[in-house]
């Protein structure tokens, strides 16, 4: 099963690369951990639901940094939310990045949270190519026959 | 991770607790009926307090002769930071019934703020867990609550 191989190691320098660099932490290995026969689709259903839940948010955020008066206390409740869902899934790079914002919004500063808003973005937008690159390669396993590895 | 215990309860539960679970994130909900569904506890979730308390038949419009779950919830975990109710005012509100003020009730929250902890622990929190929750924090709460 020579194909198989090959698309497993890719599965697993990708996924290497991912810890290394940094984009996740342990609480992803958490997910994966959890997934079962009795739920094969957890950390794919999980994501998406991250996916949909933080795009939300970013939209939320834009609109409530453009107000003619920020409301600093509602742009903090929205960080929080995400700095949570994003700690929850192991996104460990956008988790920081909202650290840095909650940060800014304690000191009132539009400047530093329009900036940390456009980093924060960047992580997300990041991460999740990453990770759909990381579901596309388990399909292609899946499809040819293989199981995923699983890091440990 | 810390964990901050009060005294255990002398609850006995044969086979699946029923455990409420009180989150106002999505993922977080998502996530933690999965922790409790691995470790055999069947799992109700709510998205705030109001809701947690309706379930629990100790709503503002409680009526002691509507359904109430109360009675059915072997443990309650619930996050600290929610709009409206917070997790400590749950706590409250349920250490305050005569019906569910003995089950045991987890606080989780993301912050690591010993004050906080303090003031649930003093209103009776069973325990003080950090998040994301793990699948070993989980399986400790439901040993703690089935006393294994």
């Amino acid at each position: 099963m020579e194909i198989v191989g090959k698309l497993q190691n890719q599965f697993m320098e990708f996924m290497r690369s991912l810890y290394r660099e940094g984009f996740l932490d342990d609480q992803f290995l958490q997910l994966q951990k959890l997934q079962d026969e009795s739920n094969p689709d957890f950390v794919v259903e999980v994501v998406s639901l991250f996916f949909d839940d933080s795009e939300k948010l970013l939209n939320n955020l834009a609109m409530a940094l453009q107000q003619q008066v920020v409301d600093f206390k509602q742009v903090d409740a929205h960080v929080h939310q995400f700095k949570g869902s994003s700690s929850s899934i192991g996104a460990q790079r956008v988790k920081n990045a909202c650290v840095a914002f909650r940060n800014f919004c304690e000191e009132k500063n539009l400047e530093g949270c329009v900036q940390c808003l456009q980093h924060a973005k960047h992580e997300y937008f990041l991460v999740k190519n990453k990770l759909e690159t990381l579901f596309r390669l388990e399909q292609q396993i899946l499809a040819a026959g293989g199981t995923v590895p699983v890091l440990s | 991770m810390e964990t901050f215990a009060s005294s255990a309860s002398s609850l006995s539960i044969s086979s699946e607790p029923h455990v409420l679970a009180v989150d106002d994130n999505l993922v977080d909900r998502k996530l933690v009926e999965k922790l409790l569904k691995k470790s055999s506890c069947k799992v109700t979730t709510a998205e705030d307090g109001l809701r947690a308390l309706e379930y629990l038949g100790l709503g503002a419009h409680h009526d002691s002769s509507t359904n109430s779950n109360g009675s059915k919830v072997n443990m309650i975990i619930t996050d600290y930071c929610m709009p409206g109710m917070t997790g400590y005012e749950l706590l409250k509100k349920i250490k305050e019934s005569s019906i569910m003020k003995d089950v045991p009730v987890v606080i989780v929250s993301s912050e690591n703020i010993p004050t906080r902890i303090n003031q649930c622990m003093e209103e009776g929190a069973q325990i003080f867990m950090l998040k994301p929750l793990k699948h070993s924090d989980v399986e400790r709460l439901r040993c703690q609550i089935t006393q294994c």
